[in-house]
């Protein structure tokens, strides 16, 4: 595999871990949000590969196959787990306004490749033009837990951030240390557990898990 | 050379004001009082359109100095190309007017003394003309100020009606807020071109020839920006629009929509382009954002409209947002130090500031015959007129179809050389603009699919189908003056969709006058037929081949199917096999935009009501059903209802100081004497 | 010369073979649902017993009612000469791009809306007004679409983004991919195709074509269907020149125009498969859902967009 090929190829997956980020964006039915959050990150962990294997860091393969099984096969299934036991299967969550929500994203985008046309301008790596699809995945992420209401939809927001930061890692300088990856891997995976953990108090406290239910958490409003 | 055009053009406008006087004179007589009138101002107008073609093709620059006016500030009057360009199409549009006007006010005559509404339509056009002519601030003004009067009382003219008069009061304040800031903006770069000493800083060519610096630039561009746009309608100043033009008599319409618009444009090209010369990428940033916006908010107003005449003016909205956009991308690529591409985006623009004229010209007298003749203005009661009136409803499709931007006609051409305009974005060197620029031109793209949509209502809700109202009227075709007027308004729209780059040819000078480029060369590389912006193996265009084109398949298939044609039975209408149709049941404007309504309805202020009769046997079958619709303005509430309230509450505080005393008066002045005189002494 | 022979073996195979390929996705469709089909030439002979048939004009037919037809059919011949099928060496080329193209459609959509509205019925009426609501969506989407591959080819001349393409061989851009699947969705509404109508169906409240052209009968109806076929077909022709224009002549090579024959069959039936099996797979969306749809489409095309400036 040349340079021209993998420079290509990575150019397409980042197409794709864009497309599914404006996917989760509109998704409403949590069951494919879930797998969309895989298939992100399937396409992260074949890029992480595909740079490691043109750039000769043989730590990234390392990381690669990090992502795969905590990304595509052990997180989803906690919060497959998760939708299973809290019986939440086919619940359809009230989204306001996608269209909006799209608009906005499109203009995120455009907003980072404005903030990151520097940095490219200076970089010399074969994955530089990509730095402006993470940071809009990161966004984007923050975007989805600014607009929806589940619980559950808000952790894999959450999650959509982090695969964004670590593909804003494998552009920019060819990922992170190994150490401060797995670090990063480990605090993940915990965060998913304390969230699962929340979960099941919040669901038995308010018999559900929107989070607008909070709001009566507020002192002034306690008038029951 | 004896005769030059500045002459005829001088001579057309002391034409329009002595039919204006004479017309006083005949009062008695209004059917000798109309004919001879309006023959002499169509022309008068005919005059106007050869000097100005004349100057444009010609390049010549002719300049008048009239004795008249304030001592020692005689007026200015020059004829440049960018003139002649927009004294073309105000004297194109007024001669079809013109002629329209002779039979569509003498039908008048018996209702209402028409003296009023001649002597002012003469005015309105004289004021027309002089603004596109005038070379100095005061004359601008001046005659900017006569076309607002005329037009004013033009819309004042039919005052039984309380909403009349509300209309033009609106008007008028709105024209005069922006007057007051265009003469703000003249005050700014005048007194920088000569010194606030000394009043020589007053005409344009002294404003050519200075140099402003950056900050008051943009504060002159910035006023004279608020004042054009305000006259434009271009959104949010747009109000006073919708509500203005469909009061006035519709040949006057017919005008302010079609060119009082224009000389808007003319002043922000003149100001831009000529007077100001250098600015920053932001100013046409700025002009296409809210071309932009007008041009998509115009026609989703328009398309919630029932009234015919309102729904043409909210589209005037809109066509002055997609003049807006080739100007403001000519204003981008001009800083940007593009000068082709500017060319291109500049004869977009000015090429939709003709195409408009004329369809939209020919779109009000359409309107205004259908109102002749049935009295109605509302869509809903309308229906089926293609058969009591051909000739109109066949001329008023040509309107339709050449402001939908369909080809072969006009507006598609304009509206494509605006995408091709887009389209250039690429070799803009700011990054962030790249990306941004396609958005624009998917929002243009989004307008035209309307506006399309929006004249399928228009057409199919009046003329076709039954007549929906409850007494059908005695409806007879217009007269063939009218009828002339528009034939020759619909034919011309027809021409510059086919013959594109005659017209190109023709403005070449503009473009290279304003921004130091030519577009004929390459544009009409391919020969007459082809219309090739940029080159041919970018975009090309023959609407002269796309006309001929299917008019020959048409003739080949027609002819082939009438060799043994089979026979043509009339019947009852089929629907299914459902009985009892009644004209009630029919489409009608406020379903049709029903799911674009529910679409867009986040942009309006829609309040809908539907209410089942109470008395009914069973709550399945009603026996009535009352459903309300009512769509607002949001712009009327976010910002003119505060500023009225705001005004309001100011002119209650200074209020105060009205006394009634004659010495409380006195006191008044009094202290500002003293005050003066004190602060003099320090 | 050459040209010529090539433009009207262009047309002629649009007239002539579009019906087939509607026949042809028709089979395919009984095949997956189960159903006998009445065979590939079965359109042919719909056509004819239409053509030898009288017409019916309601009472208050108006001249638009008789001219729409004729208009429809003679647009996408028109527009069947201007799309590169055989060869980019077309002389009609020139006369319009991809731009004309959409609004030469347009124009053909706009008078039928109109004539649905002619005749005065309810039904007609709502299939113009929904018509218009979907095109004034799926233009917008389908332009930045097209714009996308003309960034990219420089051109919006329809030969030229051929040759562009072709030229460059295959290569993997993710514009080029989003734009396409923009552009399918998009064909899918602009030919009344399901999930945005249902082209067989003939319950009233789900129509949005058919509702238009409800009052048609004899050859008016018959021209109608038959520019109707002829617009699926040079979709496919469309979505070819602008995404894979394999195998079709260049301008200084009348010879390849045998093989670009075959191929283009041979897009045909692939696109037909494929059409047939997303038909079958999606179910007709309610009409307010539509504007998910469009949205998702136009979301596609403006990624197209960004990806190609952002990462080619």
């Amino acid at each position: 595999m040349n340079i021209q090929t993998a420079s290509q190829i990575n150019g397409f997956l980042a197409a794709f871990v864009l497309l599914t980020a404006f996917g989760m964006l509109a998704q409403k039915r949590i069951y494919s949000l879930i797998h969309l959050f895989t298939w992100q990150g399937l396409f992260l962990s074949i890029n992480t590969a595909i740079v490691g294997y043109v750039a000769n860091k043989h730590h990234l393969y390392i990381s690669s196959i990090l992502t795969l099984s905590l990304k595509v096969f052990l997180l989803p299934y906690i919060l497959h787990a998760l939708i299973v036991r809290l019986n939440i299967r086919k619940e359809v969550e009230t989204v306001v306004n996608i269209p909006a929500t799209m608009l906005i994203g499109i203009a995120l985008v455009i907003f980072s490749y404005h903030l990151t046309a520097p940095v490219t301008e200076l970089s010399t790596l074969i994955t530089r033009s990509t730095i402006a699809v993470a940071l809009a995945t990161v966004m984007i992420g923050l975007l989805m837990m600014i607009t929806r209401r589940h619980a559950v939809t808000q952790i894999i927001g959450f999650l959509a951030m982090e695969n964004g930061l670590f593909f804003a890692a494998t552009s920019a300088t060819y990922g992170m240390p190994l150490v401060v990856e797995l670090g990063v891997a480990l605090d993940v995976l915990i965060a998913a557990f304390i969230f699962g953990i929340f979960f099941f108090h919040i669901h038995t406290t308010f018999d559900s898990l929107d989070v607008e239910q909070m709001a009566r958490l507020k002192e002034e409003d306690y008038t029951e | 050379m004896i005769v030059a055009p500045v002459d005829i053009a001088a001579a057309s406008v002391m034409l329009l004001l002595i039919t204006g006087l004479a017309a006083v004179l005949f009062r008695k007589s209004p059917g000798f009082l109309t004919t001879v009138s309006f023959y002499s101002c169509a022309l008068a107008s005919l005059m106007a359109v050869t000097s100005g073609i004349w100057t444009v093709a010609g390049n010549v620059t002719g300049k008048m100095v009239l004795l008249s006016g304030l001592p020692d500030l005689p007026f200015h009057l020059r004829l440049d190309p960018l003139s002649g360009f927009f004294l073309t199409v105000v004297g194109l549009l007024c001669f079809f007017v013109s002629i329209y006007s002779a039979g569509y006010v003498k039908a008048m005559t018996g209702r209402k003394p028409v003296v009023k509404l001649v002597v002012f339509y003469c005015l309105f056009i004289a004021g027309m003309l002089m603004v596109v002519l005038a070379d100095d601030a005061l004359f601008f003004l001046i005659s900017w100020e006569a076309m607002a009067a005329a037009s004013y009382f033009l819309v004042m003219f039919e005052d039984e009606q309380i909403e009349n008069r509300r209309a033009a009061f609106l008007y008028l304040v709105v024209a005069h807020v922006g007057a007051i800031a265009i003469l703000l903006s003249f005050g700014v770069m005048a007194g920088l071109s000569a010194g606030f000493d000394d009043f020589s800083g007053f005409t344009f060519d002294a404003m050519r020839q200075a140099q402003f610096p950056a900050k008051w630039a943009t504060i002159a561009f910035l006023l004279a920006f608020f004042g054009f746009a305000a006259k434009a309608g271009v959104v949010p100043l747009h109000v006073w629009l919708p509500e203005a033009h469909p009061v006035a008599p519709s040949n006057v319409s017919a005008l302010m929509s079609g060119v009082m618009l224009k000389t808007a444009i003319y002043g922000i090209v003149r100001v831009t382009f000529d007077l100001i010369g250098v600015f920053p990428w932001w100013w046409g940033g700025l002009v296409l954002a809210l071309g932009l916006i007008s041009a998509v908010m115009g026609v989703l107003y328009a398309l919630m409209q029932h009234d015919l005449k309102r729904l043409l003016a909210y589209h005037s909205v809109e066509n002055i947002g997609i003049i807006l956009i080739g100007i403001g991308l000519s204003m981008i690529f001009t800083s940007f130090n593009l000068p082709v591409m500017a060319a291109l985006a500049l004869i977009a623009g000015l090429y939709h500031t003709l195409n408009h004229a004329m369809f939209k010209g020919l779109l009000f007298m359409g309107a205004g015959a259908v109102l002749h003749s049935t009295h109605e203005r509302n869509m809903e009661e309308m229906g089926g007129l293609i058969h009591k009136m051909p000739w109109t409803a066949a001329l008023f499709l040509v309107g339709c179809v050449s402001i939908s931007a369909l080809p072969p006609f006009n507006g598609f051409v304009s509206e494509w050389l605006t995408f091709q305009a887009f389209l250039l974005s690429p070799s803009l060197p700011n990054q962030v603009m790249k990306l941004i620029m396609p958005m624009g031109a998917a929002l243009l793209a989004l307008t035209g699919a309307l506006a399309a949509a929006c004249f399928v209502k228009a057409f199919g809700v009046t003329f076709l189908g039954h007549w929906r109202g409850r007494h059908q009227p005695n409806v007879h075709e217009v007269d063939w003056h009218m009828r002339t007027g528009m034939i020759l308004s619909a034919l011309t729209c027809l021409c510059l969709g086919i013959f594109p780059t005659v017209f190109i040819e023709w403005t070449d000078v503009l473009s290279e006058s304003l921004v130091g480029a030519k577009l004929s060369t390459s544009a009409t590389s391919g020969g007459w037929m082809w219309l090739t912006p940029i080159a041919p193996e970018r975009a090309s265009y023959s609407g002269f081949i796309v006309f001929l084109g299917v008019l020959i398949v048409y003739a080949v298939v027609y002819a082939v199917l009438h060799v043994n044609p089979g026979k043509i039975r009339r019947g009852a209408i089929w629907d299914c096999g459902f009985e009892k149709l009644t004209s009630r049941m029919q489409y009608n404007a406020t379903s049709f935009s029903m799911p674009i309504r529910r679409i867009f309805g986040f942009l309006f202020h829609i309040r809908e009501e539907t209410r089942v009769s109470p008395q009914a046997a069973h709550s399945a079958f009603p026996a009535r059903l009352i459903y309300n619709l009512r769509i607002k303005d949001r712009f009327w509430n976010w910002i003119y209802k505060p500023v009225a309230d705001a005004t309001f509450r100011v002119s209650r505080q200074v209020g105060r100081l009205q006394q009634g005393r004659i010495q409380a008066y006195l006191i008044y002045s009094f202290l500002t004497i003293i005050i003066l005189l004190l602060v003099k002494s320090l | 010369m050459n040209g010529i022979i090539v433009e009207t073996l262009q047309i002629a195979i649009l007239i002539g073979i579009a019906p087939a390929f509607t026949g042809w996705v028709r089979m395919l469709k009984c095949w997956m649902q189960g159903r006998t089909s009445a065979g590939m030439f079965q359109p042919y002979r719909d056509l004819a017993k239409l053509f030898s048939k009288d017409i019916v004009l309601a009472h208050n037919a108006s001249w638009i009612f008789r001219f729409t037809p004729y208009l429809c059919f003679g647009t996408v011949v028109l527009a069947g000469g201007i799309v590169p099928m055989l060869s980019t060496d077309l002389p009609l080329a020139l006369t319009a791009d991809v731009i004309v193209l959409v609004g030469l459609f347009a124009i053909a959509r706009f008078f039928t809306a109109l004539s649905g509205m002619d005749i005065g019925t309810a039904f007609g009426g709502m299939g113009s007004s929904r018509e218009m609501m979907v095109a004034s969506l799926a233009e917008p989407a389908m332009l930045m679409a097209i714009f996308t591959v003309s960034l990219l080819c420089k051109s919006t001349s329809l030969s030229r983004i051929a040759e562009v393409i072709y030229t460059a061989g295959f290569v993997a851009k993710p514009s080029l991919a989003f734009a396409f699947i923009a552009f399918i969705l998009i064909a899918l509404a602009e030919n009344g195709r399901i999930p945005v109508d249902n082209p067989a169906t003939h319950l009233e409240l789900t129509m949005i074509h058919e509702a238009m052209i409800l009052e048609y009968s004899g050859r008016h109806l018959a021209l109608i269907e038959w520019a109707g076929m002829m617009k699926l077909f040079l979709f496919i022709a469309l979505s070819s020149t602008l995404f894979y224009p394999f195998g079709i002549a260049g301008t200084d090579n009348p010879a390849g125009v045998p093989v670009a024959a075959v191929a283009l069959i041979l897009k045909l039936f692939i696109s037909g498969v494929v059409l047939v099996v997303i038909e079958t797979g999606l179910a007709k969306m309610r009409l307010f859902r539509l504007t998910e749809f469009l949205g998702a489409a136009f979301l596609m095309a403006t990624l197209g967009m960004l990806s190609f400036f952002i990462l080619e």
